[in-house]
């Protein structure tokens, strides 16, 4: 089944989003475990081992133990959702992804009432990871959202772009994606998945706590402390294109801000 | 110096004498050209702008870095590249003016937004203070000017070179994401060519 957009009351699917190219997608990616450069996943990441895969699902379920990608694909749909996707670095795209919610196949593991976080991990190949060996920055790279942020339905773990299975820059075989949050949230190519009561800690936010917070909801009235969030720039557009405003939650206000009712966002940034 | 070093050198210099600093404007010139084509053909990947603005003040750094060393060079090795420091200088400040004209024209496109940016971010902040500083600097990089301002005066004049470097290497070190290595080089060799020249002045008073 194809949710394209899946938001259709949404202002933000006034405008129609136009894709950007295969090329685009996967030629400009932050990807730590390859490099500070924006080439560098694209140039590094042929070697990473995606295959065979799984993911170990722990913490606070009911059934506890590592699942191969088939086992926690199985039986569920895989739909196409083309998500605008906002780097913290006010760059933007358009991805088509190819994919399945979160909440589904956390679904498989049986969460318990008890949980209230999820924390992802990222898989860890010094061998083929040069930003690994070099430890640009603490490694694995870690990530969390609240409960219900993972199991809301645009949250997804996807495994494919284009129809095509996931660019290896781009976090093969499966990342998370979640679309009204500032990328580095979504992370990449998952081995481990932590239901917890606890906030778990998060990359950025341990980096640089002043800049980088836990929920990292994109929001152009709260800038970064050193630039602006008003605008981005959408990739691919050459060297004449214009800034595009930035919208509240990404072009999700209406999906998600009753998730955050009666919360600062500007302290809880 | 030893007298061999010296004689390697002083062969050095006569060969140096023989070669034009113009080129520098004209290789500077078309590799900035080149630059620019790349963004606009697809050359430096999907995201252009923020591309050429990189590579522009990298540059920029590049040659104010390579000026700073023109006396340093002199003093351990006696070659003498300063026929070369004026175009050096000149061009630096080409591409530090290009890499503002990238931002502002090609990025910002507005002067509401242009002027708020600087006001508001101090990376900008110090990044602009630094264009400001090399403005006087290459308006009188002219044998004309020495000689109406006096060599002395035109020398301290453009020891605002000093400050301006070293706000564009906080301006670099500023902008990034994380901590990569290349602005703390930078960074790192312009102090250090600021200490040498800290450590003279002490030792020039001290004997004076």
């Amino acid at each position: 089944a194809a949710v394209t957009g899946a938001m259709p009351a949404s202002r933000a699917s006034a405008q129609a989003l136009e894709p950007n190219t295969l090329e685009e997608i996967s030629s400009y990616n932050n990807f730590y475990e390859f490099g500070w450069n924006k080439t560098d996943p694209a140039d590094h990441a042929h070697a990473m081992v995606t295959s065979p895969w799984s993911i170990s699902i722990d913490g606070m379920v009911d059934r506890p133990g590592t699942y191969t990608l088939e086992q926690l694909l199985e039986g569920l749909d895989i739909e196409e959702r083309i998500y605008r996707f906002r780097c913290v670095e006010a760059w933007s795209m358009v991805v088509p992804w190819n994919g399945v919610e979160l909440a589904d196949v956390l679904a498989k593991a049986g969460v318990q009432s008890s949980a209230r976080f999820v924390a992802f991990e990222t898989t860890v190949q010094p061998d083929v990871m040069p930003g690994v060996r070099g430890r640009i920055i603490p490694f694995p790279y870690v990530e969390g959202l609240r409960l219900d942020e993972a199991q809301h339905p645009l949250t997804m773990l996807a495994t494919g772009i284009y129809g095509d299975p996931m660019p290896k820059q781009n976090g093969a075989p499966i990342r998370l994606v979640v679309p009204w949050k500032y990328g580095f949230k979504s992370i990449k190519s998952i081995v481990r998945i932590t239901l917890t009561d606890e906030q778990p800690p998060t990359t950025w936010n341990r980096l640089n706590a002043r800049e980088y917070g836990f929920y990292s909801n994109v929001n152009p009235t709260v800038d970064h402390p050193r630039w602006s969030q008003a605008s981005e720039r959408k990739i691919g557009g050459g060297l004449f294109a214009r800034r595009q405003d930035t919208l509240m939650f990404n072009g999700y206000e209406d999906q998600v801000a009753s998730l955050y009712a009666g919360m600062d966002l500007r302290e809880d940034y | 110096m030893p007298v061999s070093q010296q004689s390697l050198s002083r062969s050095i210099n006569a060969t140096l004498r023989r070669v034009p600093a113009w080129p520098i404007y004209i290789i500077g010139a078309a590799w900035a050209g080149w630059l620019f084509y790349l963004g606009l053909t697809g050359g430096l990947g999907p995201e252009p702008i923020n591309a050429l603005e990189r590579r522009y003040g990298e540059v920029a750094l590049q040659l104010l870095v390579a000026g700073l060393f023109v006396t340093p060079l002199r003093t351990w090795t006696g070659v003498n590249l300063v026929k070369f420091r004026r175009a050096l200088g000149l061009t630096a400040f080409f591409y530090v003016l290009a890499h503002f004209l990238v931002w502002a024209v090609l990025d910002l496109r507005s002067l509401a937004r242009i002027g708020e940016e600087i006001v508001k971010r101090p990376y900008i902040t110090i990044g602009f203070a630094a264009f400001l500083l090399l403005i006087p600097l290459a308006l009188t990089s002219n044998n004309i000017s020495i000689k109406r301002l006096g060599a002395a005066t035109w020398r301290k004049l453009h020891r605002l070179t000093y400050p301006a470097v070293l706000l564009g290497a906080i301006h670099y070190i500023w902008l990034v994401k994380g901590y990569p290595i290349e602005p703390f080089i930078y960074a790192a060799v312009i102090v250090g060519l600021l200490l040498v020249r800290l450590r003279w002045t002490r030792l020039r008073s001290a004997t004076a």
